[in-house]
């Protein structure tokens, strides 16, 4: 069998990888291994339209049947790889086929972070897959009760779903606010305030005690010893980079599996993208950074698709993600760590944007949230500012009356 | 048939963007292009029906503001991942500074 190109993980990545590879000219064999029985589909509805949705809904395929036909894709679902042989080129299957590659491409993403201190039980759940989140909807019966651990996107999400369907809801955070990682005091108040409104008990900065399970639940101690008692407990923690191959195989890894700017690993061969690698960001002074982004997802799946093929092109993308809670919509784009300046545009009555700008006066971040997709368009706009070093002036950032558009003519 | 609807006025809409406009149970999105042209499509992205009236239009490009869909709103052409099914578009013309859209 001829060599041709690999991809582990028929996530959005993958997925989207093996369709660049074709879209670029490749004319050779190209397959795609997902450790998952399903086609390649899409995550984000997981937390949302599958869970709150009165009928689940099938999952909504990236790449389906006749796609990958006409495509001449070969997908491998329900078969996790077992290990990857550089000597030889070849990865091992857990069926122990051996398939050898030209190029390989780990799209392997990210895995829920485990709560140490839960034990293992039908009524314990985590989040990353369709069948993940059938387990939750099962549990999520009218009058039904749901304690979630983590005040994250994920939790959150899942706390908004979960009251649509009509199961009460408290969700315990053991930092001193929801949305601490990356989303600014003044966004994650106004989220914290829609879940109280929708009827969510929210406990911050409030420790785990004790987790105890039995046949028809969980009971959660609290530090302060109060007792949280539910059906389904749905621990939202973060996630960690899917690195255990690359591991084994003596790729370097950093906070993921370590890539440069053309999402090549230590390994001429072998390249990574997506949730499972850092990557050196020129956007940001060149400093590693691992994003765990839909959006990042497809770009670093078709950077490394072209650079597979020979390009050596490199990852200028800024950062970009959305989540929906409720009618509300939060958008952020760019990194905002470094920023020293926080400027607020209101946009309507219920929607504003933050913009963050480092101490030479460059946009590096932009924050939104409102009623449906009120702040999306700024956002984009924003981030192509961002993208560009733009400097742009406080009072113009400021005011509504200026378009952000005009400050991209500039 | 030809059933042509008042949709807004020509200035309502900046060059270089895009309205909504509903209209018995439908809902539409009104694009006026760089060049002062207008153009009509459906509403809702076919992607996952989100209103493309929230994205940005760049030159003869309507993006999606949840998924970045684009699509050529002269056309309806979608313009790859991940929105793969063209959108369907709308005669348009201008009448005494009003927009009028013929959606029969």
């Amino acid at each position: 069998m001829k060599a041709g190109m690999v991809i582990i993980g028929a996530g959005e990545c993958g997925a989207r990888a093996a369709t660049e590879l074709r879209s670029a000219g490749y004319a050779g064999p190209i397959t795609l291994v997902g450790a998952e029985s399903h086609l390649p589909y899409e995550r984000p509805p997981l937390s949302k339209d599958a869970i709150c949705e009165a009928e689940m809904p099938a999952p909504k395929t990236i790449l389906d049947a006749d796609s990958l036909k006409t495509l001449d894709i070969r997908h491998i679902g329900g078969n996790g790889v077992a290990r990857i042989d550089r000597e030889t080129r070849r990865i091992i299957l857990a069926d122990g086929t051996a398939l050898p590659y030209g190029r390989l491409l780990l799209a392997t993403g990210a895995a829920p972070r485990r709560l140490a201190s839960a034990p293992e039980s039908a009524h314990i759940a985590y989040l990353r897959s369709y069948d993940d989140a059938l387990a939750i909807r099962a549990r999520l019966a009218e009058g039904a009760h749901a304690a979630i651990i983590g005040g994250g996107f994920i939790g959150l999400e899942l706390a908004a779903s979960a009251r649509k369907r009509g199961a009460a809801v408290t969700l315990i955070e053991a930092q001193p606010r929801i949305l601490m990682r990356g989303v600014p005091a003044e966004i994650a108040a106004h989220v914290h305030a829609e879940h109280a409104t929708n009827g969510v008990t929210l406990l911050t900065g409030q420790g785990i005690a004790a987790i105890e399970t039995d046949d028809k639940g969980v009971r959660i101690t609290l530090a302060d010893d109060r007792m949280v008692a539910a059906e389904l407990l749905i621990v939202g923690i973060g996630a960690s980079p899917v690195t255990e191959l690359a591991e084994a195989a003596g790729l370097a890894v950093d906070n993921g599996i370590a890539v440069d700017a053309c999402l090549r690993s230590s390994d001429p061969h072998i390249f990574a993208a997506g949730d499972c690698c850092s990557f050196p960001f020129a956007l940001y002074g060149g400093r590693r950074v691992r994003l765990e982004a839909w959006r990042n997802a497809q770009e670093q799946g078709v950077l490394a698709a072209r650079n597979m093929l020979g390009a050596t092109e490199t990852h200028t993308s800024v950062p970009w993600f959305w989540s929906d809670q409720y009618g509300l919509s939060l958008y952020i784009a760019g990194l905002a760590d470094e920023a020293t300046t926080t400027i607020r545009r209101d946009i309507a009555p219920d929607a504003f944007i933050l913009f963050h700008l480092a101490v030479d006066g460059r946009l590096v971040a932009a924050s939104g949230i409102g009623p449906g997709n009120a702040v999306a368009r700024d956002i984009r706009l924003a981030e192509m500012l961002i993208a560009r070093g733009a400097r742009p002036a406080l009072d113009h950032l400021a005011s509504a009356e200026v378009k952000l558009k005009t400050l991209l003519a500039a | 048939m030809s059933i042509w609807i008042e949709a807004c006025a020509a200035d309502d809409i900046d060059e270089e963007d895009v309205m909504r406009f509903d209209h018995d149970g439908r809902t539409f999105a009104i694009y006026r292009s760089p060049d002062d042209e207008y153009f009509a499509t459906d509403g809702l992205c076919t992607h996952e029906r989100i209103h493309l009236a929230d994205g940005l239009v760049m030159d003869d490009i309507i993006e999606c503001p949840k998924h970045n869909g684009r699509f050529n709103y002269k056309t309806g052409q979608a313009k790859g991942a991940p929105v793969c099914v063209n959108l369907k578009t709308y005669p348009v013309k201008v009448e005494g500074g009003r927009v009028l859209l013929q959606v029969g």
